[in-house]
């Protein structure tokens, strides 16, 4: 009986094993690479998509830095980014690419949520930004520090060193992150600034982790650390997340509806740029909310790769938007819905 | 006339020695501590999900690095097709042809490969294979390994053969064997059980091998096509879900560790009897 | 027919000559040697390959700081400013702190199973001690996550703290990922390379000496120590600059461990980072060809690195070999 399933199993991996080894393909596979961001969502759509759209879209979550070079330098066929682009990359995109543009699509909106772990303390701690920025410069290097007890009153803080925990490869999560410092603290902007990848400050206890993922699990291992990471991997690693003030005043915690709150407070929606929604103001708005997007280049050399490409980004922004909320994305407006759906012809327009 | 040996000389004696020897079990142990460790922790964890499924999204539990198994096959397929050839030959040239300085040469030439670090020797792969093609791949991953099975394969196969007795090749000769006869058809399979064990030995080596295949094949969630594809492995696969935080990720990558582990050991042990009773360890 | 006579070796020259080369053709001599040297050579260019590759990649860090690059600390990718020492510093500091482990367990090691114990049983250890050798270091770096990190947070840093919290290198709190864990590590990745290569020098110290020595009155362990090891002293730091080559070039087990912060601190239990991590970490987004240049100038240096020290080990190895011979 039992080698009876051994041998049944044996041959089912074998007969895999085999037809993987022949180059003919059945079905389109592209290669992405980019952000670890939204990667929970990126790759439950991939996992869903193989049988709607039969391509087979292998997606590796090695950091928007990642992303943005492989879908330069043409080693992968699509990226993903939460960092904005600046000009320089795009030209340098279209330098190695025989001038084609590259096409940036927004595909969910998310949250950068500063996490902590600190056993004891059962309150949700209140952060502002400049409080944020003067931790990562490492001006307040104890969870005691005057600065963060007024914002938590009523909350017993121990007196234990910041243990900060950052990314330390270039990635769309720190961009957000900075770019919303760099609005709320002028010595952040003057310092490191805002990028995928910045010059973290000289602090005793900083260290750096590989991805959101990295980031979550030193969280989880270290009481007293403190970092940042996208929502999604807060609440599946069961992390404590704070609460930050926005420009209204109030202190908001990040959730679907505050989150789509910084975009709708947006004056223009502009589904062919991409803009930055930090520090956005209105009620209820959470404030560091970002898009996320796709680079897909705007010719592909392969046509089927272009139609397959096309064909998942229409149906990202419409039937695909019916899985985000599940994983604590939120969807996108639907005026930006519209629009992405149809720039989404632009994509190796004929 | 005997001559006393004090007390402090016996002391120090026995206190070295003891000391010594308690360095050797703590080696030792660390070992029996890292099988056993990964025995427990993997092998509980070994289920036929394991090794017949793929990996699921994120947050998901279940799934397995079946792709992954054979994703590492494939690539140290294509690195033995690359390295074995072109290390083995060398090794005849060195030990049959090449006059005394070129060998010289050569032996500090391969030498240098060995001492290249295996990060580096994924960037160049990175810059020969994926930048031109435009694209990762298990052929890049074959590559970066293959050049790494080079040094090792050049230095057994070179070892064995002088190893073999001159009165083989003479005897032959004195037959009317040209010089390339008697190399494939006497001396070769005269070392056959010390080169295919040294083989093997290199396989195991590169088996295990992470950083170059980081930047050539990449990793894929779902089967890899062809040679021309991104491609999952294990020891990569081992290194992102150890580094993430998810618990179930966590177990796989501990059982993931205890394939890998037990293969390499195999696969060492093996090679190890094969040349202790091989019939170059009979003539010693 | 008498074979020396002058027509004969005429004749016999003849008939070599002209039909040699096809003679040795048919015998596959000629194709054999040229494929064989054509593997030869592709190993060289190979090599060249590699060296060009990295020379001409690294040229334009080279260019635009020279020098400096290796003494500057400034790692800034957002304002283009690249520095290499914390790489070089984290990369000296976990390879010294691994060999200072494991050199002396190494040789102490060896010394018990060269002289001690019984061929049997060092025959039966050593063949185990090898297979740590051949243990992947991505394994080396999961059990350093889960296992190591943890047992020193709880069980060796407090003490450690404890006692000597006072010393600089043991300053500042711990927490887990470190220069200090890294070196653990790699003390035990190199420990099995230091033990067997040093076993088969000692053991090949002639048997006379040690007898030599006996015969006076000398204990053993004096004998180990002032004869043998002397004489075995040569090859045994072949084997340690061997396994200092490993320890620098060592990328997975070090990323997994070392906290990745590029920075210099003088407490072991900080942070840091090694060259070969910061490859692994950044090369696959580093884009701007000054960025990917000063990963690869690193990179350079690192290979160089290992060059040299490869080389002096070979040349204390040979030393040896030829001395025993």
């Amino acid at each position: 009986m039992r080698s009876q399933m051994v041998g049944k199993i044996v041959g089912r991996v074998g007969a895999l094993a085999l037809t993987s080894m022949v180059a003919v393909a059945a079905t389109v596979q592209m290669t992405g690479a980019g952000a670890t961001f939204p990667a929970p969502i990126y790759t439950k759509w991939f996992n869903m998509y193989q049988s709607i759209g039969n391509t087979q879209f292998n997606y590796q979550p090695i950091g928007s830095g990642g992303g943005i070079k492989g879908v330069t330098e043409g080693t992968v066929d699509f990226g993903a980014s939460d960092a904005i682009l600046t000009q320089a990359q795009m030209d340098a995109f279209k330098a190695k690419n025989e001038g084609h543009n590259l096409l940036t699509f927004p595909t969910v909106l998310g949250a950068v949520v500063p996490s902590y772990n600190l056993p004891g303390v059962t309150a949700e701690l209140n952060f502002t930004g400049p409080v944020l920025a003067d931790i990562f410069l490492a001006k307040i290097r104890k969870w005691n520090d005057p600065a963060i007890a007024k914002l938590n009153p009523g909350v017993k803080l121990p007196d234990m060193d910041i243990f900060v925990a950052h990314r330390a490869e270039g990635s769309g999560t720190t961009f957000c992150f900075t770019d919303y410092l760099s609005k709320v603290s002028p010595e952040w902007a003057k310092g490191p600034g805002r990028n995928a990848s910045v010059s973290w400050p000289e602090c005793p206890s900083c260290v750096g982790a590989k991805g959101n993922d990295g980031v979550a699990g030193l969280l989880k291992q270290n009481a007293g650390a403190l970092g940042y990471v996208e929502l999604v991997y807060a609440v599946k690693n069961h992390l404590a997340y704070g609460k930050v003030k926005n420009q209204a005043g109030e202190f908001i915690k990040a959730d679907l509806k505050t989150v789509s709150a910084a975009a709708g407070s947006m004056k223009e929606t502009a589904a062919d740029s991409q803009i930055s929604i930090t520090d956005a103001p209105g009620k209820g708005v959470y404030p560091i909310s970002t898009f996320t997007w796709l680079l897909v280049p705007d010719k592909f050399k392969d046509a089927e790769k272009g139609a397959a490409m096309k064909a998942f980004v229409k149906w990202a922004v419409t039937k695909g938007q019916e899985e985000v909320e599940s994983l604590d994305y939120a969807r996108l407006p639907a005026s930006v819905a519209k629009q992405v759906a149809k720039r989404a012809d632009l994509i190796d327009k004929k | 006339m005997m001559m006393e040996i004090s007390a402090t000389r016996r002391f120090v004696n026995g206190f070295m020695l003891t000391l010594s020897g308690l360095c050797t079990v703590l080696v030792v142990s660390v070992l029996f501590f890292i099988l056993g460790y990964l025995l427990i922790h993997g092998a509980a964890s070994l289920n036929w999900d394991f090794f017949t499924k793929l990996p699921k999204p994120s947050g998901e539990t279940g799934g397995g690095m079946a792709n992954a198994i054979v994703g590492s096959g494939k690539v140290l397929f294509l690195a033995s097709l690359i390295g074995v050839p072109i290390g083995f030959l060398t090794g005849v040239f060195l030990a049959e042809y090449s006059g005394k300085t070129f060998a010289f040469l050569i032996r500090y030439v391969v030498d240098l490969l060995n001492g290249v670090p295996s990060i580096v020797i994924g960037i160049v792969a990175y810059a020969l294979v994926v930048k031109p093609m435009r694209h990762y791949s298990a052929l890049a991953g074959g590559v970066a390994l293959g050049i790494m099975m080079i040094p090792i394969a050049v230095r057994t196969t070179e070892e064995f053969l002088r190893a073999v007795p001159n009165s083989l090749r003479e005897g032959a000769m004195a037959l009317g064997a040209t010089k390339a006869t008697t190399i494939f058809t006497v001396v070769i399979p005269a070392a056959i059980s010390g080169l295919a064990s040294g083989m093997m030995l290199n396989l195991a080596r590169v088996a295990g091998e992470t950083a170059p295949l980081i930047f050539t094949a990449l990793g894929n969630q779902f089967w890899s096509a062809g040679w021309m594809a991104p491609i999952a492995t294990l020891p990569v696969m081992i290194y992102n879900y150890a580094i993430s935080p998810e618990e179930d990720l966590h177990q796989q990558a501990w059982a993931a560790g205890f394939v890998l582990l037990s293969l390499v050991l195999i696969i060492n042990v093996t090679a190890r009897l094969i040349i202790s009773r091989g019939p170059a360890a009979q003539r010693r | 027919m008498a074979t020396t006579t002058p027509s004969y070796i005429a004749e016999t020259l003849k008939r070599r000559t002209s039909r040699g080369f096809l003679a040795r053709l048919r015998g596959g001599d000629e194709i054999s040697y040229l494929i064989t040297l054509i593997c030869t050579v592709s190993i060289l260019l190979i090599v060249g390959l590699i060296v060009f590759e990295l020379w001409s990649n690294s040229h334009q860090t080279f260019k635009t700081f020279g020098f400096s690059f290796l003494k500057s600390s400034a790692w800034d990718p957002n304002a283009d400013k690249y520095g290499a020492l914390p790489f070089i510093y984290g990369t000296c500091v976990t390879a010294f702190l691994g060999m200072i482990i494991a050199v002396p367990l190494g040789v102490a090691a060896a010394i018990f199973l060269a002289e001690m114990a019984p061929p049997k049983l060092s025959n039966f250890l050593t063949f185990l001690i090898e297979l740590l050798a051949a243990v992947p270091s991505v394994i080396y770096g999961l059990i350093g996550i889960f296992i190591l990190v943890p047992f020193l947070k709880t069980y060796v840093v407090p003490p450690l703290q404890h006692a000597f919290g006072f010393l600089p290198i043991f300053a500042g709190s711990f927490y887990g990922l470190s220069l200090f864990s890294a070196g653990i590590v790699l003390s035990v990745m190199v420990a099995p390379f230091i033990i067997s290569v040093s076993r088969e020098v000692l053991m090949a110290v002639p048997v006379e000496q040690r007898e030599a020595a006996l015969a006076l009155g000398a204990t053993k362990w004096e004998t180990t120590w002032d004869i043998v090891l002397p004489n075995a002293s040569t090859g045994i730091f072949g084997s340690i600059f061997l396994a200092l080559a490993r320890a620098l070039g060592e990328t997975m087990a070090v990323t997994m461990v070392v906290g990745n912060a590029p920075k210099i601190s003088a407490s072991l239990l900080s942070p840091g980072y090694s060259i070969a991590a910061v490859i692994a970490n950044e090369f696959a987004e580093a884009s701007g060809d000054l960025y990917i240049s000063s990963l690869i100038f690193m990179a350079l240096v690192l290979f160089g690195l290992t060059i040299v020290i490869n080389a002096v080990a070979r040349i204390f190895i040979m030393t040896t070999q030829q001395r025993g011979a």
